[in-house]
């Protein structure tokens, strides 16, 4: 009996290693950013509406705001639209676009056509402020606190569920509770 | 008539996985003007995982994060940054799982020191196995003769 309850006791905690292994496995859809609590990474990028203008990071600094990343190649951000022009309706946060790898013309007809949610576009067409943010896929979307500081990293479409608990959630948890 | 096509389609996906295992080769044309660096080029980016493909380093990748990822370790070496520097800059960026080889830590700790374990172990096991019929052969002989025979 016992020969057969080694192996059956081995392939048991093996079982359970590899259970557990697969559960915390970095999920591919959203691998943790190690810029969460840090503050935003400096760039200095052109204005989608008016390309001579250039934008700092230190000008967004002050208030909440939503850093949205998408470009009109990507699939999920024209899924993610309507949302986010929702969530500009409620007017609770500003969203900022960073158009990432993209057209100017192109981003610029999505928006007429489709509506604009954002209160500002920028555009990094060599993808060099997306490899700050640790951008992996669009959608991306981090929301910065008024200090300048990334609270939130958001992989993926922003769905209601997910507007309402991580984003809203967190901006009216610290302006309600703490100030 | 089922059977062929079932085979048929087998086959089928088996060479498409045979496609799809081939590494992506010569993505970069243009290489390093100088070799040293050239060489540390390709050792970096064979290291880093092009974080949007999965199983592939930025080194056998088309696309094109991995292409920007390359073109900054490209910039970061001619700039003067040493290894560790381009890998911590990859790493405060995308965390540990941009590299490939993860580093030691506690958190890893089970990860690099397993095989070892599991492989003492499976000594273990084999020399008591071995220690045991040895025991039995200096018992008594006749069986042995009866087991190399059958």
């Amino acid at each position: 009996m016992a020969r057969f309850l080694i192996p059956l006791g081995v392939f048991v905690a093996l079982a359970i290693v590899l259970g557990v292994a697969i559960k915390h496995s970095p999920d591919k859809e959203n691998i943790a950013s190690p810029l969460i609590g840090k503050p935003t990474p400096q760039f200095a990028l052109p204005d989608l509406s008016e390309p001579s203008k250039t934008i700092t990071t230190n000008d967004l600094k002050g208030h909440w705001y939503v850093l949205n990343v998408w470009g009109t190649w990507c699939v999920t951000c024209r899924a993610e639209h309507p949302m986010l022009l929702e969530a500009a309706r409620q007017g609770i946060v500003p969203i900022i676009g960073l158009n990432w790898r993209d057209d100017d013309d192109e981003a610029r007809a999505w928006l007429n056509k489709l509506g604009n949610p954002y209160a500002l576009v920028i555009v990094d067409r060599e993808g060099r402020t997306a490899i700050d943010l640790g951008i992996y896929k669009a959608p991306e979307s981090f929301l910065v606190n008024p200090q300048g500081v990334i609270v939130y990293k958001q992989v993926g479409e922003i769905t209601p569920e997910v507007w309402q608990k991580e984003f809203v959630a967190r901006i009216k948890g610290t302006t309600a509770g703490k100030s | 008539m089922r059977l062929p096509r079932f085979a048929i389609l087998l086959c089928a996906l088996a060479c498409l996985s045979l496609l799809a295992g081939r590494p992506a080769l010569a993505v970069d044309p243009t290489a390093l003007a100088n070799p040293a660096l050239q060489a540390r080029y390709l050792a970096l980016t064979h290291e880093l995982r092009c974080v949007v493909c999965q199983g592939e380093t930025i080194a056998d990748s088309n696309a094109w994060l991995a292409s920007d990822l390359r073109r900054q370790v490209r910039e970061l070496l001619v700039a003067g940054k040493s290894d560790d520097d381009i890998r911590g800059y990859m790493v405060a960026r995308y965390g540990n799982y941009i590299l490939l080889k993860p580093p030691f830590s506690l958190r890893t700790a089970w990860l690099w020191l397993a095989p070892g374990v599991l492989l003492i172990i499976g000594a273990l096991v084999a020399l008591r196995i071995v220690r045991q019929r040895s025991a039995m052969v200096a018992q008594d002989t006749e069986p042995l003769e009866e087991e190399v025979r059958s």
